[in-house]
């Protein structure tokens, strides 16, 4: 069979799913398909969802007090859905938004951490979603800890992961036993193929599933509504990732 | 006694700009809290050397293209990108190479050193931290515990954040020297915070923004600016506010040219310093 839709819309199909029940959500920078996700979630919750885009103006627009308000409403807890990506990720879910091979310099240099070093302890669940799936990114130990994974007892660190999802799979996070559990591959992928390309070990459920693919209605909110509102942000990505609905 | 200050209109970016003297640590918001690029290539045009930039955060296309062009030696960002256009090309090569000192923060411990400075405090408190390597790397950051808890909670005191100068583009500004922020209220906090205060702004605003009670809330008051002058599209090729968005074409370009060192010299010449810059592609 060919292709009915890109590994864009296939993401962002099951991030929207893990999304579905979130009271709040938050996207933040440079994270188009999250943003598609995020309003799939709109789209079906017919907008009763709590929602910051960052980079939207409309989409933003519950908080009225500058970027400084949504830190601190993620500090008191509040959101309670987020996304977050990693240039690395390890086994126990440190994430790395700063560099590889040193520092402060680096041989490969990432963007910055950005909120993470709160967002990630506070913000109640995060789904860390990365696309490329491979030993580079996915590492037994990250070279710099942005935002730990978990903390020590008597740390105040009330979030955490939850979900990763990448290019192939989409595993479970348990906090309390620090350890990842592959719960489905995406179609085209093996156990095996996850396997060769993640440095870090975890665990797999007794059968692990295939991803399911995209329903039309699914492939309906995300070409329609979603790719609508998500040029606002990511014009880009919304004419290249997302296909027409007609296609 | 000194004279107040009380922010005054001046006529072009380069008396405004002229209050930015090198070595000063320089704050710059986000490109959703309205980016300076026009004000940010006339520094590039004068050459502005040892600026101590910290990202307002994060950063974008004005701290990517004062870095490449040598204006900044030291960086303080939770990070810097081009948002739909990729990762920052001269950031990262200059951070690679080692020739600029660098210190990686989180957004919100800026917002609470700003938010410290604001109040007069010499420190606040703030949540999250512990266990990264954002705080081992800030020695000077200390960790508490947390006076009001019996059980153990430690937390991390982030030391008051005064900028030299805050550098913003608003949406308006009036004869008084008021500037109209509007949602952007984290600028407000920085120029609170801060010495001087200058910003470039869209449209001249007719009558006193402070006797509007609509725009008056969200308008930085003369009480803090500075100095300010129009500077229609001042924040392109970033978008701004609902006025305009990213230009996609020249943020592409750019992206491709500042790969290399070439690339961004031409670059430079282009769009620096040629007769013609970018504002007026837009009208």
């Amino acid at each position: 069979m060919t292709a009915r839709y890109t590994q864009q819309e296939l993401l962002a199909v099951v991030l929207a799913r893990l999304a579905e029940d979130a009271e709040s959500i938050a996207v933040y920078n440079t994270m188009p398909i999250p943003a598609a996700a995020a309003f799939m979630v709109l789209a079906k919750r017919k907008g009763d969802l709590i929602l910051s885009v960052l980079g939207s103006f409309k989409h933003n627009k519950l908080f009225t007090g500058g970027i400084r308000e949504q830190y601190d409403f993620c500090a008191k807890g509040r959101m309670d859905l987020q996304f977050f990506a990693g240039g690395q990720i390890d086994g126990q879910g440190n994430i790395n938004l700063v560099g590889v091979d040193g520092y402060p310099v680096s041989r490969i240099r990432f963007s910055g951490s950005f909120g993470s070093a709160l967002q990630y302890y506070t913000g109640r669940r995060t789904i860390l979603f990365r696309v490329e799936h491979s030993r580079r990114v996915f590492v037994p130990k990250v070279d710099f800890i942005s935002a730990p994974g978990t903390s020590p007892e008597g740390v105040f660190h009330p979030g955490g992961p939850i979900a990763l999802v990448t290019g192939m799979c989409v595993m479970q996070f348990d906090r309390q036993r620090v350890r990842f559990t592959l719960e489905s591959v995406h179609p085209g992928y093996s156990v095996q193929d996850v396997r060769d390309a993640t440095g870090f070990d975890f665990d797999c459920l007794d059968e692990v599933s295939m991803t399911p693919e995209p329903t039309s209605e699914e492939l309906h909110r995300l070409r329609g509504f979603a790719r609508r509102e998500v040029a606002e942000v990511y014009p880009n990505f919304a004419a290249t990732a997302i296909l027409e609905e007609s296609a | 006694m000194t004279t107040p200050r009380l922010g005054k209109v001046v006529d072009n970016i380069t008396d405004l700009i002229s209050f930015i003297n090198d070595g000063d640590t320089l704050v710059v918001p986000a490109d959703y809290g309205g980016s300076p690029a026009e004000a940010a290539r006339a520094l590039v045009r004068r050459g502005v050397r040892k600026l101590r930039l910290i990202g307002g955060p994060p950063s974008g296309y004005v701290a990517d293209l004062l870095i490449g062009a040598g204006c900044v030696s030291y960086l303080e960002m939770p990070g810097v990108i081009l948002g739909d256009f990729g990762l920052a090309p001269r950031f990262r090569a200059w951070v690679s190479a080692g020739r600029l000192e660098i210190r990686d923060t989180t957004c919100p411990a800026f917002h609470t050193g700003i938010q410290a400075a604001q109040k007069g405090l010499p420190f606040m408190p703030m949540r999250g931290l512990i266990g990264s390597d954002i705080l081992k790397n800030r020695p000077e950051w200390k960790v508490i515990q947390n006076p009001y808890e019996i059980g153990k909670d430690p937390i991390v005191l982030i030391p008051a954040l005064v900028p030299d100068v805050v550098l913003f583009h608003g949406m308006y500004g009036d004869r008084h020297g008021n500037v109209w922020v509007g949602k952007a209220q984290e600028v407000i906090g920085m120029a609170q915070s801060a010495k001087t205060v200058i910003a470039t702004f869209e449209h001249f605003f007719d009558g006193d923004l402070l006797e509007d009670k609509h725009l008056a809330p969200s308008t930085i008051s003369r009480l803090y600016m500075t100095a300010s002058t129009e500077a229609r599209n001042g924040a392109w090729p970033v978008a701004f506010g609902m006025e305009y968005g990213f230009d996609a074409e020249h943020l592409t370009r750019y992206a491709q040219l500042a790969k290399t060192e070439e690339g961004f010299s031409q670059y430079l010449k282009e769009f620096i310093f040629s007769e013609v810059t970018g504002p007026e592609v837009l009208t």
